[in-house]
């Protein structure tokens, strides 16, 4: 497989509206050449419509594509450089599979076919399956057809478009992996559209989360993880906790804050909107982050920790770690994650406990927006 | 209907009853079967048989038909009237391929453009079915009428001077010529050619257009490499269900040609019903199921639609 080098993607203030329904918001995204990218969001989020605009098989209302410094906006898709793999894959049925991954090879006159598929049958393991027709193969075989259809004619960028949700939770864990080991091995740009979280935090190096057809935040996975910017981004991207809280303090270095008669501490770094004092904002924290102890060693915990306190309402055994759901007073029902290493018996549901974290932990967001957000959509996936 | 949709566990097949049930159940298709079968014996099977008798009787319609073997029936047919089935297969192969000229873009257009039009001209499509076939025809009568308009304009334009030059018209008229006996011919059936393309048109995937495109081919590549090709089912359909009426149609060769464009139809009906040669009107109807049967045989084969659905 030679080498291809990837291109940027540039999109400039690019939107698309159908009558009165805005499907993308004026948006500007760079996709870095050689990355893999991901546009993550619920359905009807808008991130096919920007993936089908830079295939050019959406023509976008405004803004423009660029395509390694080279406007493409007005190119129809058959003059890209640019492959897609579709949902569902759209493989040809009347084709077989060597001509179904020919077929790009062959439009454009390219005279070396056969050697080309049956190096790129091998990189994909069907080479027995040539002469096969993809509906003769299952899923898992049709979406590697797919990927070897696009890749054969070596894009600039690979467009995906939710290519694993036809599969199965251990198919699409390996094909995971297998996609990202392609990616690095051919070095092409990658856009991956995806509603599945965890799929775009494993595979990609930059995910843009999209809501109501607007990026709400874009950057590397384990930095929307760590500190997200909204509360859509901070339910849609695994569980977050997310306390409504009053500044006590404001300025320094740490926010202090109250919440149902229990301070917090807040690093003013990590708090996203605007404090002042006797305002209000939202203290969050992730499940894992957070440590459970029963009320009877409360006075064991070091000094300087977050503390809550709270009754456990629900545990859930799940193997690696058992799941809290905890009950307290102000900030409501919290889950918490605890690893199963050293189990507290007492840590049963009604026991009284003491809910504590390094203060580091904890992230602020706006209280003007709605703290549900992003919760259900997130949940759906799993 | 219980019978047919519990299934019995296999351990109850010994218990009393479960044999008897078991052989109801068997039973149940042929049962559902028993209508039809019904219907294609008494409206089909039994004619034809009655009809490969009478094509091998001998006899007149005082002294009575026997059957006395006489296969010479078909062959004198085939002697006599040749010509008339060369024809029928010629005006009716004709009126086929003019019918998926026309029809291709109007059903690709009711498939893939119409929009929320699309019902609208489905019913437009249609509409014709509401009047009766002869009558329509008749109307073709006055539209070609001599002197009519479209004559005038065909006139005018010169169209009638390359139509009778390449042997389609003679002289000033359409009528009774073979163009008319083929635009009635085209015009009666293009119903059954647009409504199967579009069945088959419309079961295309719109992504799979999307894929070829992504994948460098223009849109008339795309059409030549993926729709035409996803289409087959129902080209084969269509030019099935226009070219066998067609070939044993008898009225618009009736109504709108002369003599000279007599096809196997007229020839039957009037052996049939005029000259009350029933053995030999018997064997043309039968050379001609045969023949249309060939044609059609070799046209499936060649045309590979087998593996396509």
């Amino acid at each position: 497989m030679t080498q291809t080098s990837g291109g940027d993607v540039r999109l400039s203030g690019i939107s698309k509206t159908y009558g009165s329904f805005t499907a993308v918001h004026p948006l500007d995204l760079t996709v870095p050449a050689g990355s893999f990218f991901a546009l993550l969001g619920a359905s009807g989020c808008g991130k096919t419509t920007t993936l089908r605009m830079i295939a050019g098989l959406e023509d976008p209302s405004a803004g423009t594509v660029e395509l390694d410094g080279r406007d493409i906006t007005a190119l129809p898709p058959y003059k890209r450089p640019v492959n897609t793999v579709f949902q569902n894959y759209a493989l040809f049925p009347h084709l077989d599979i060597f001509e179904n991954i020919a077929f790009g090879l062959r439009r454009r006159g390219i005279k070396t076919v056969k050697k080309q598929v049956e190096e790129m049958l091998d990189l994909v393991e069907l080479g027995p399956m040539a002469r096969r027709k993809p509906t003769q193969l299952s899923g898992g075989q049709q979406q590697r057809v797919a990927v070897a259809r696009a890749l054969i004619n070596h894009p600039q960028v690979l467009l995906l478009d939710e290519p694993l949700g036809a599969l199965d939770l251990k198919l699409r864990r390996q094909m995971q992996l297998e996609l990202k080991r392609i990616q690095t091995e051919v070095g092409i740009t990658f856009v991956h559209v995806t509603h599945d979280q965890e799929e775009a935090m494993t595979m990609a190096d930059t995910v843009a989360v999209m809501n109501g057809g607007r990026v709400e935040q874009l950057g590397a996975p384990a930095d929307l993880y760590e500190n997200p910017g909204t509360t859509f981004v901070a339910n849609f991207l695994g569980t977050s906790n997310l306390i409504e809280a009053e500044v006590v303090t404001a300025g320094g270095d740490d926010l202090l804050l109250t919440a149902g008669g229990s301070k917090l501490r807040l690093p003013a770094g990590r708090c996203r909107a605007t404090a002042r004092t006797g305002g209000t904002v939202l203290a969050g924290v992730r499940p894992e982050k957070i440590s459970l102890a029963h009320a009877g060693d409360a006075g064991t915990i070091a000094d300087g920790r977050n503390r809550l306190t709270g009754r456990i309402a629900h545990a859930g055994f799940l193997g690696v770690s058992t799941q809290y759901v905890v009950e307290t007073p102000g900030a409501g029902r919290l889950a918490v994650y605890e690893q199963n290493v050293e189990r507290d018996a007492r840590l049963a549901p009604g026991a009284e406990v003491v809910l504590h974290w390094n203060p580091a932990h904890t992230f602020g967001l706006d209280a003007s927006q709605d703290i549900g957000a992003g919760a259900d959509t997130g949940e759906e996936t799993a | 209907m219980t019978t047919a949709t519990e299934a019995p566990p296999p351990a109850s097949a010994d218990a009393p009853g479960g044999r008897a049930r078991g052989t109801r159940k068997r039973l149940v298709p042929y049962w559902l079967l028993l209508p039809g079968i019904l219907w294609l014996v008494v409206f089909f099977a039994a004619p034809l048989v009655y009809q490969a008798s009478t094509s091998v009787q001998t006899g007149s319609l005082e002294e009575g038909f026997k059957v006395t073997w006489h296969f010479a029936a078909y062959w004198d047919a085939l002697g006599a009237y040749w010509p008339q089935f060369l024809r029928s297969v010629g005006y009716a192969a004709t009126a086929t391929v003019l019918c998926l000229v026309l029809g291709y873009p109007l059903a690709y257009l009711i498939a893939f453009k119409a929009g929320r039009w699309r019902n609208v001209v489905m019913i437009l499509v249609i509409a014709p079915f509401f009047t009766s076939f002869l009558i329509r025809t008749l109307a073709w009568k006055t539209i070609l009428a001599d002197g009519g308009p479209v004559v005038g304009v065909l006139n005018s334009l010169h169209v009638l001077d390359v139509t009778s030059w390449l042997g389609l018209t003679e002289g000033q008229r359409v009528l009774a010529t073979p163009l008319a006996v083929v635009c009635g011919l085209t015009y009666n059936f293009l119903p059954f050619m647009v409504l199967p393309l579009y069945t088959s048109l419309e079961r295309i995937d719109p992504r799979l257009h999307e894929a070829a495109g992504d994948l460098y081919a223009r849109p008339v590549t795309t059409f030549r490499r993926v729709t035409f090709p996803l289409s087959m089912p129902g080209v084969v359909a269509g030019t099935l269900l226009t070219f066998i009426p067609a070939a044993g149609d008898y009225i618009n060769a009736e109504l709108l040609g002369s003599t000279d464009q007599k096809m196997i139809g007229n020839v039957i009906q009037s052996q049939f019903l005029r000259v009350l040669d029933y053995p030999t009107a018997a064997a043309l109807s039968f050379i001609l199921m045969a023949a249309i049967l060939a044609m059609v045989t070799l046209y499936i084969r060649k045309s590979g639609t087998e593996d396509l659905v």
